[in-house]
Order: structure tokens, then C-alpha cells, then sequence
């Protein structure tokens, strides 16, 4: 039985090459040029997998790429890939596949139950069944849905294979290796252009490898390989097999995926499994093919029901029979060339039926022996597992007839996929009763089946014009086109959308489980539109994206809603055309590759002293120095604050942006970027800085020194360095050209260290040396000079960000490291100790300095308590639009401390304030608390946060109430500044 | 036809657009501050824009490259880019 249909000769498979493989579990064989899917059907392997919604048994139902129906699961453990077509994955030695969407076995489906309830699956049901409420839809609904309705499982662990990105750029790229893009291809081939060919399927040909036609008097298959074998030898032509077009940008940009490993077991030792291409392309020939339409009647979801060109497929390229006895519904010519390969291949015919009554005779010879019903249609499938016979209404009478397959033929509708991407529709026409690719402009050009020209010579013609053309645009000679004499065949067909008799279940979309009844429904609930349709039934929202149901659905609306189809329109096409997967899209940016790391040059010199880092922005930042015995990291950091508050701590501030700013007009230009006034800033001093957005919104902070009368050098958070240096770059470049004034951004340049607390005067006089002088006379606070050590330039500034007497000192990068470690060996005595960014954070959080959680883009200086920064004398950026009145109205949040009343609970970032005794309700909601911390000097949680009013309300308790974490804490309103709000320790 | 989206940069020659970062289109110079209707000029400044479907005129940073402001004449229907001028440069 399982080796019952393979035909005993034909086919393009190679006997002589068998492949092993399993699936489910159980172990077949099949030949080289075998897919998936044929190497089964040739082992009587009918059921396929389990219905979206209703786990109804599915068979093949197609031998190409859009497949709804057999998708299974590839490989297995961290390789496992879900959603894969049967019949596009080439038959290798030692395949794994599984089936998928069924529980707990294929063939005994508990959840097939689901069909008994039908119409609590009917389209939208998600949107009223699971309406209320809500609590149940973690606990039940989700949990059910996702066992109930589902399609594979992701891979276990992570992708142990490798993924690529490769550029191209080409002057003529043809996409589609069937006729019409192999004569395109063998145009340009015998120029000089360069000319790239993509094709998805693993052999060149397309559609001649599946026909029984001639070119040039020899079989189409034979002269598809001469064909290949003449492409591939073209210096000027890159041939990407197994290649599928994705997505089609601006600019003949064009997204195609290479699986260049997929039909191995692995990939070999740095081979990639699959290739993500960018081509540029001059030019674009898209010969994309069409697929034939399904048609909609009862059963047409059973296993045995496959398309009419999908059978010849299987008879024709993989020899195998895809049933004993065969009958054909089709209301196109196409169905009667089935009937002929079938009969050709010594398998029976039950019957063509012909939806049309009027068939050309010629075309009736295709039937031979078989019965012919003309005007005849199939309303139902007989068989509960799979196709058994079929019942057909002929001249008003129904009647049943044995089948074990029937072959389906619909019509053909053109793949437009990428062509309409970016947002051109495709074009109705009547004659073919399909949408074909639409005119997109002068550099891309549709030709053969995917522009409606369904004949072989047609297809063959306009590939080889369309190629001649292109390349005439572009500048390149051209052969006259070789004129390649074909078989006849004819392409007839008139459209039949619905038939109107079915009994049972007729599906529209296969793989989404959408019936004709479904679209029903919806357009009785007012969905007329087709987006409005997809959306609500999720009809083409599977993964072969309604490849073959669409049009058929456009059809029962145009039918339901009174209108043509072409007013109805398709939905709009986005990329990608085919499933992708992450991997590929990634490619290698993955782990440490994601993203570029900025290390400073201590960094080596932090990992050697056991840090835990911080991603900030692209910098990678010290957290923490953890040393042995230390229980958890609240203890680390505690020590470090208390290291800079009794001796003294030396941070990395190197990430800190530092911008160079000279020219004759600096300080005119800094007093327009800046709120506060920059021209009363002496030589050798520095200042705190605030710029605001143009929207009066404060933007970034920092600190402003002056190193010279025209020559600045400025500080901006470590998170803002570029986007602060591109405001400036527009403000001098846009808004003020006339100014002279040079930016530079130095931030690489320089490493700079932050040094800490009541001994760091000493430990910098230990550093530095006699030669500088670092007393108060010389270096008061906020004193910025530039000087020499170690025959070096280097800078030192006397800046608090802990509120400790402070220094910070710049050196060039390369000699960052060497500081580093000269600051603790001369400073181990005065206790020196590394502090990272969390205690940083404890220490600014004391003071009430601000960070990035204050300055989140919707804070005012006002709301801050610094609108007496703003100058009045000078306009500035933002200082406009920072006046109007509902930026500076008191009843914003304003910045204030919060002190835990129970001092040792927890507080958290992100916490609500509420009115004590209130219920948490968001219109209650006072403001919230943005930063929060451990004060080891206080023994206390405290924290700041932005309230109304809350420079008036100090003394005032509120809650803090955080849904998220669960807390709900009281807390006393304060002065934001924790300690030594004198300021005294900073200038002592 | 622009073959791939390409910016001749008055500085660099003809770059990728994946050098250069968009910021939006082109507005009337920034409002003075002391003029009487300082704040409807300043409101129209920060959030008015014509959206145009058609040739419009933007700020393009080469972020990646001489990092100059650029003012960038490109149609938003096709992406066409038909002229490239120094910002500082445009009246």
C-alpha cells in the first residue's frame, strides 16, 4: 500500500537517488527531486495536519508555494521551524517532520469537536465570545484559544544556525524562473547588463516542469534545462535558486530570501541557512506566475480535493498518482488537460465536470475515454477521512459518483505579491475574470502568466519583449529575440465563485477555516469593505496570506453587496510576499551583535575589578564593584555611597557627552541654545546648563565650561551625546548660518573620571603633583581649568553630582586606563573605592540632582523648581512656547523629595501618588514618583517624584500606590533635597 | 527614475539614503521672539505642517557622513529626490 503510488516511470525525480525520511514518527522513502509533499503522496500519506478552528482533517491540496493546508512542523529540538509547506521543502536524507495543530494525535483529534460547534467559531467570534469577562481571559479564554485554534510551536532553544544579509545591485532583476522569466533571463544573458534571476523552486522551469508541453520541439522540462545550463554559464547573470522575492521597495529596492541550506539536514561548517538579499535593480521584470483558484462547495476542505494543476504536478514532475480514480470539476480548460495527463499516466478518470455548458470540441478530445457532464457542478464530497466520491448536480438531477481525488480547476489568478507593495492596485479585467499587476512605472515590467498572458507562447514572447525593452531603456544592444515555436493550449474559462447547492461546509479559506457563510455573516453585520472583511473573519490572515481564497471572497462580496468585484478592490499587499523568519531578518546582528557596545577605556580595567554593567544608550556603563561576602546589591552600593560621603569614591563619567564649542560668536550661540545665561560665565569657571525643546519642554542638562573667551566645552547626559550634538548642528546650521561657531563632538576623546567626597582634594593633589595647585583659592567650586600631566593635555573642573566636594578630571582616552589604576594605587590609604552608576544614582537622589527619569521629555524648568534659571534678558530656544500658561500652571506635578514612613519598606519608581484613604482610581492620581533609593545615610527609602503643588504640600502625607508591583506605601512630602541642602560639603 | 534612494550630498557626492537621518519638512525661518504675536508665530512654528502629497522641501542630517543639515527636495509620491542644497545655504 505505502509504495502504491509512485508511477513505475516518468518524472523528473531521480530513482537512482533514495531519500529516508520520517514523519510523525514513522519512516518513508522517497527519490532526489522529491518534495516533501510528493515524496508522501507517493506512500499514500493523504491526512496532512488539523483546521485552524476546527481541526477538520486536511490533505494536500496544492504542489506549490501557496499551500494552506499541509503544513508541518521541519526538524526537530532548537532547528525546529513551524508553518512549513509540504510542498515546498525539498526531500533530503534524514528529513524530521511532524504534524502540527492536532491533539493528541493526527488521526484521533480531541479538539475536532470544535466542528460540532461551528457557530461559535463563526467569523468574529473572538470579538463577542470572549467579550466578558475580562478578568477570564488570562485564566481561560487565552490559554483555550491558543490550544484550540493554533498552527505549529516554535523551536525549543535557541537557533543554533546562522543567518546572513547580502547586498546586490544589478541592471536588469528578473523574479520568477518560470517561461516568461527564463526568456527574459536568456535575453539578457546574451548582453552585456547585469542581470540577476531569482527563482523560489529548487529546479529552473516553473511551470514547464509540470506540463506535458513543447518548446522548440522538445519536451518543455528538457528544454527548461538546457536552458538552466546556458543561464548558469553567463558570467554577466547570478542565477539565486531556491529564492523567493519578499518585499519591493522605493527605488527598485527588492527583499528575496535564499534558503541556502534548508535542503540539507544542516547546514555545513559556516555555511548560512538562509540569506536575507537587498537588490538594487535598474530594472524589474516580475514574472511571478498566477495560481489557480480553488472553488468553493461542500467539502472542499477534504483530504483528496487538490488542484487541477497541482495533480498534473504530481503526475507529471514527480510521478506520482495522486489517487485510483480521478474525477475533474473545473470551469476552465485547464481541468481537461488534467484529465488527459491523468489518462496518459494510466490513471483512471471518474469524470470531467464542466461548470460551462459550452466547451470547445477541441478541447472535450482532452477528456478521451472519461465521462463528460457539461453544465454540471460538484455540491458536495462524499467521505468523512477522505475524498470517497463526489455528489453532482447535472440537468437538475443530483447524483453521487465513487472518486477517491477530485481535481479542481477555478481559473487562474496572477501573483501580484511583491509588485503591489508599495501600494499600487492591481487592475480587474473581465476577460480573465482576475486581478492582473498592475503598471507600476517604466522600471518594472510584468510579463507572462502574472500579467494575464496564460499560453506558453505568450508567456514566452512577452518575458523575451519585456527583457528587450528593459534593456533598450537602459542602453544595452539586444538580439532580436529568438522565436521559440510551442504546443498549442488553450486557456479558456468562465468563473464560478459559489456554487449555491452545497449541502455541507464550503471554505473559502482553507487554512483560516472561513466558509462562505462566515463571509455571510459578516456582510450582514455591515462589514462590506475587504479590508473590513479580512480583519473581522480573518480570512486571509493565515500564512499563505489568502493566496488561492482570495479572489473568491472578493467574489461573495461583490455578490452579497451588489457590486463588481473590481469596485470592491483587493486588500492592500504589505511585505513580506512569503513567511519569514526572524532569523533571517536578523541575520547576524544577534547577541552581542545586536547592537554596537561602547566601551570606555576603563572598562577592561571595571570588568578586572569584578563590575556588574549597565546598558545606557549604546554605552556600556560600571553598575557596581560587588566584593566577596557582600549579600546582595543594595549592600554594594551602599558601601560605595558611603565611600564617597565619608572618604572618597572616583566614578566613570567618560560616557557623559562632551561637545567642543569655539568661534567668534560662541557665546552667542550658546546663550540661544541654552535657558540660563552663558555670556555672565567667566574664563575658568563652569556652570549647570538646561537646553529646552523649541516646545518649551526641558531637553537635556549638563554642564557649560568656559575654557577661553570664544571657546566652550559642554557636557550633556550620557544617553542624549548625539542627539543633543545634531540639535546643535541645526541650530547653527539652520536657524543661525550667520553665527561663527565651530561644534565638535569629543566625547570619544576624552576619558574623564569623577572624584568624590571629603578626601578627593587629596587624592587629586597625590595625582597631579606639586606642579598644580588644587586648593580652594585655586580650584573653587565650579572652577574648570585646562592643564598638563604627564605631558598630556587633560582638564580638571570642580563639579558635584554627589554633593561631596568633587572633582572631575579628563585625560585622553588613551591614557584613561592608566589613571584609573594610578588613582587606587596612590589612593588605597585614603580609602579610594570605585563607585558604578546605581550609587551614583543614590548620591544624586540624596541631593536632589536630576536624571533621565526627571528630565522624560514632558517636564517644564518650572515643574522642576528651576524656572529662576531661565534668563530674562535673552531669547532662547524654548523660551517662548515655556510661557504659556498651561505649561507653568502650579497644579502640574512639581518636583519634590518623598521620605518612606516606614523606612525600610521598599519604594518604587513609577508609583502613583493617591490622597491617603482614597481609592485608587486614575482620576485621583496626584502625579508620580520617578526615582527611588536606599539612602544609607538616612536609613531610609526615599524618593523623588512630581505631585501638584508639591512645593507647597512638604510635610503632607500621601500614598504611593503601584498596581504593578503590588505596593501601596505611605509617604511624607519634602524638600527634594535630602542632605546638606546648605550646599556646605560641596565648597568644603 | 532614482535607482535605489540616493542623496547628492553638496559636500560628499551621491550617498545611500541610509546615511542621512530625515528630520521633517522645511520651515519658515524661526520666529523672532520679541514680536508682539510672538506666541500664535511660535505655535505655527513648533506644530504647523503642510503634509504636502506631492514636491516637498525637508531637513535631511548626513548623520553618517560630513554630518551637514541639508535641505532636501523630494517628491513624497515617489520618493524622487530632484535637488539637494546646503541648509545653511537656503533661503
Amino acid at each position: 500500500m505505502s509504495r502504491g503510488f509512485r508511477l513505475p516511470a516518468g518524472g523528473l525525480v531521480d530513482r537512482s537517488q533514495p531519500r529516508a525520511f520520517t514523519f510523525d514518527g514513522r519512516a518513508y522513502n522517497g527519490f532526489g527531486g522529491d518534495t516533501l509533499a510528493s515524496a508522501l503522496l507517493a506512500s499514500g500519506v493523504r491526512l496532512f495536519g488539523r483546521s485552524f478552528k476546527y481541526h477538520r482533517r486536511r490533505g494536500l491540496l496544492t504542489a506549490g508555494p501557496e499551500e494552506p493546508n499541509a503544513l508541518v512542523e521541519l526538524r526537530c529540538g532548537a532547528r525546529r521551524e513551524p508553518n512549513t509547506r509540504a510542498t515546498t521543502i525539498e526531500l533530503f536524507d534524514g528529513l524530521e517532520a511532524c504534524s502540527q495543530n492536532r491533539w493528541p494525535s493526527l488521526r484521533f483529534d480531541l479538539l475536532s469537536v470544535n466542528s460540532l460547534f461551528g457557530s461559535l467559531f463563526a467569523a468574529g467570534f473572538y470579538y463577542k465570545t470572549f467579550m466578558w469577562p475580562g478578568a477570564l481571559w488570562e485564566l481561560l479564554y487565552e490559554p483555550f484559544i491558543r490550544r484550540a485554534a493554533g498552527l505549529g510551536r516554535i523551536a525549543d532553544g535557541a537557533d543554533p544556525d546562522r543567518y546572513e544579509r547580502a547586498h546586490a545591485f544589478c541592471d536588469l532583476l528578473v523574479i520568477g524562473g518560470g517561461p516568461a522569466g527564463i526568456a527574459a533571463a536568456l535575453v539578457a544573458a546574451r548582453t552585456k547588463a547585469r542581470v540577476i534571476l531569482c527563482d523560489e523552486d529548487f529546479a529552473l522551469g516553473g511551470r514547464l516542469l509540470s506540463e506535458r508541453l513543447e518548446i522548440d520541439g522538445m519536451p518543455a522540462a528538457q528544454w527548461a534545462a538546457a536552458a538552466s545550463a546556458e543561464l548558469a554559464s553567463a558570467s554577466n547573470l547570478t542565477f539565486l535558486a531556491r529564492t523567493q522575492g519578499v518585499g519591493s521597495y522605493d527605488g527598485g529596492v527588492y527583499g528575496a530570501l535564499e534558503r541556502v541550506a534548508d535542503h540539507v539536514a544542516q547546514p555545513r561548517r559556516g555555511q548560512c541557512r538562509q540569506r536575507l538579499w537587498r537588490i538594487t535593480a535598474r530594472r524589474t521584470i516580475y514574472a511571478g506566475g498566477a495560481i489557480e483558484r480553488q472553488l468553493v462547495f461542500g467539502g472542499n476542505d477534504r483530504p483528496g480535493v487538490m488542484m487541477a494543476a497541482g495533480v498534473r504536478t504530481y503526475v507529471n514532475r514527480f510521478g506520482v498518482a495522486p489517487g485510483r480514480n480521478v474525477a475533474v470539476f473545473t470551469t476552465t480548460d485547464d481541468g481537461w488537460k488534467t484529465a488527459a495527463d491523468l489518462a496518459q499516466a494510466g490513471i483512471a478518470v471518474a469524470a470531467v465536470i464542466d461548470a460551462r455548458k459550452d466547451v470547445d470540441p477541441v478541447v472535450q478530445v482532452l477528456a478521451g475515454r472519461a465521462p463528460i457532464y457539461r453544465g454540471a457542478q460538484v455540491a458536495d464530497v462524499r467521505g468523512a477521512g477522505s475524498v470517497t466520491g463526489v455528489d453532482v448536480i447535472h440537468e437538475g438531477r443530483r447524483f453521487a459518483m465513487p472518486a477517491d481525488v477530485l481535481a479542481v480547476s477555478g481559473g487562474w489568478s496572477p501573483q501580484l505579491g511583491p509588485l503591489t507593495h508599495r501600494g499600487h492596485r492591481p487592475q480587474w479585467r473581465d476577460d480573465l475574470a482576475s486581478f492582473v499587476a498592475p503598471s507600476t512605472g517604466p522600471d518594472v515590467l510584468v510579463a507572462g502568466a502574472a500579467a494575464g498572458s496564460f499560453g506558453l507562447a505568450d508567456c514566452l514572447r512577452e518575458g523575451a519583449q519585456m527583457s528587450v525593452r528593459a534593456l533598450a531603456d537602459l542602453g544595452f544592444a539586444t538580439a532580436a529575440p529568438a522565436a521559440w515555436s510551442t504546443s498549442d493550449e488553450s486557456c479558456g474559462l468562465r468563473p464560478l465563485w459559489r456554487v449555491q447547492a452545497a449541502r455541507t461546509k464550503a471554505f473559502v479559506d482553507l487554512q483560516h477555516d472561513v466558509t462562505d457563510r462566515d463571509i455571510e455573516l459578516s456582510v450582514s453585520e455591515g462589514f462590506r469593505s475587504s479590508e473590513h472583511l479580512k480583519r473581522y473573519t480573518t480570512l486571509g490572515m493565515g500564512t499563505d496570506q489568502g493566496k488561492s481564497s482570495q479572489l473568491n471572497a472578493l467574489a461573495s462580496l461583490a455578490q452579497l453587496t451588489g457590486r463588481t468585484i473590481a469596485e470592491i478592490g483587493t486588500p492592500m499587499a504589505r511585505p513580506p510576499h512569503q513567511p519569514l523568519a526572524i532569523g533571517a531578518l536578523a541575520g547576524r546582528r544577534v547577541g552581542a551583535r545586536y547592537r554596537p557596545c561602547r566601551r570606555t577605556a576603563g572598562h577592561d580595567w571595571a570588568v578586572s575589578k569584578g563590575a556588574t554593567f549597565v546598558d545606557v544608550g549604546l554605552w556600556r556603563r560600571p553598575q557596581m564593584f560587588p566584593r566577596p561576602g557582600e549579600r546582595d546589591w543594595q549592600e554594594t552600593v551602599s558601601r560605595e555611597v558611603r565611600a564617597v560621603r565619608t572618604d572618597v569614591g572616583v566614578c566613570d563619567v567618560s560616557m557623559l557627552g562632551k561637545i567642543d564649542v569655539q568661534g567668534r560668536d560662541a557665546v552667542v550661540f550658546l546663550d540661544r541654545v541654552y535657558a540660563n545665561s552663558v555670556a555672565t560665565l567667566p574664563v575658568g569657571r563652569s556652570r549647570y546648563g538646561v537646553m529646552l525643546r523649541e516646545d518649551g519642554i526641558v531637553f537635556d542638562d549638563g554642564t557649560i565650561a568656559r575654557l577661553a573667551d570664544e571657546r566652550f566645552l559642554l557636557s550633556t547626559t550620557s544617553a542624549n551625546g548625539e542627539r543633543v550634538m545634531q540639535h546643535l548642528e541645526f541650530c547653527a546650521e539652520v536657524h543661525w548660518p550667520e553665527l561663527d561657531v565651530q561644534l565638535t563632538p569629543v566625547t570619544e576623546q576624552w576619558s574623564q573620571y569623577a572624584i568624590a567626597g571629603p578626601r578627593s582634594r587629596e587624592l587629586l593633589a597625590r595625582v597631579l603633583g606639586p606642579a598644580v595647585d588644587v586648593s580652594d583659592a585655586v580650584m573653587p567650586r565650579m572652577c574648570a581649568r585646562e592643564l598638563t600631566f604627564e605631558d598630556a593635555p587633560a582638564r580638571l573642573m570642580r563639579i558635584s553630582f554627589s554633593g561631596e566636594r568633587a572633582f572631575e578630571l579628563a585625560v585622553p582616552a588613551s591614557r584613561g586606563k592608566e589613571l584609573l589604576r594610578r588613582l587606587f594605587a596612590i589612593g588605597a590609604d585614603l580609602g579610594a573605592t570605585p563607585y558604578g552608576s546605581e550609587a551614583l544614582s543614590v548620591l544624586r537622589i540624596e541631593k536632589g540632582f536630576l536624571g533621565g527619569a526627571e528630565l522624560n521629555g514632558q517636564t517644564t524648568l518650572s515643574d522642576l523648581g528651576l524656572a529662576a534659571l531661565m534668563s530674562k534678558e535673552k531669547d532662547f530656544i524654548g523660551r517662548v512656547m515655556a510661557q504659556r500658561p498651561a505649561l507653568a500652571d502650579s497644579s502640574r506635578p512639581q518636583l519634590a523629595g518623598f521620605r518612606a514612613l516606614e523606612p525600610h519598606r521598599p519604594l518604587s519608581a513609577g508609583a502613583h501618588f493617591l490622597p491617603v484613604g482614597a481609592r485608587p482610581a486614575s482620576e485621583r492620581a496626584e502625579g508620580y514618583m520617578t526615582s527611588v533609593a536606599w539612602s544609607p545615610d538616612l536609613g531610609s527609602w526615599i524618593g523623588l517624584g512630581l505631585i501638584r503643588h508639591g512645593r507647597a504640600r512638604w510635610g503632607e502625607v500621601v500614598r504611593a500606590w503601584d498596581g504593578l508591583r503590588g505596593t501601596d506605601l505611605r509617604v511624607q512630602i519634602c524638600s527634594p533635597v535630602f542632605i546638606d541642602p546648605e550646599g556646605a560639603r560641596a565648597r568644603g | 527614475m532614482n535607482p535605489e534612494m540616493l542623496i547628492h550630498c553638496p559636500y560628499c557626492g551621491v550617498r545611500n539614503r541610509l546615511e542621512f537621518t530625515v528630520r521633517g519638512e522645511l520651515r519658515p525661518s524661526r520666529p523672532c521672539a520679541g514680536a508682539p504675536d510672538a506666541a500664535r508665530q511660535f505655535e505655527a512654528f513648533v506644530y504647523d505642517r503642510e503634509n504636502v502629497a506631492g514636491s516637498t522641501r525637508e531637513y535631511w542630517h548626513h548623520s553618517a557622513g560630513c554630518r551637514s543639515w541639508l535641505v532636501v527636495t523630494r517628491d513624497t509620491l515617489t520618493h524622487d529626490v530632484t535637488a539637494v542644497a546646503l541648509a545653511g545655504e537656503t533661503p
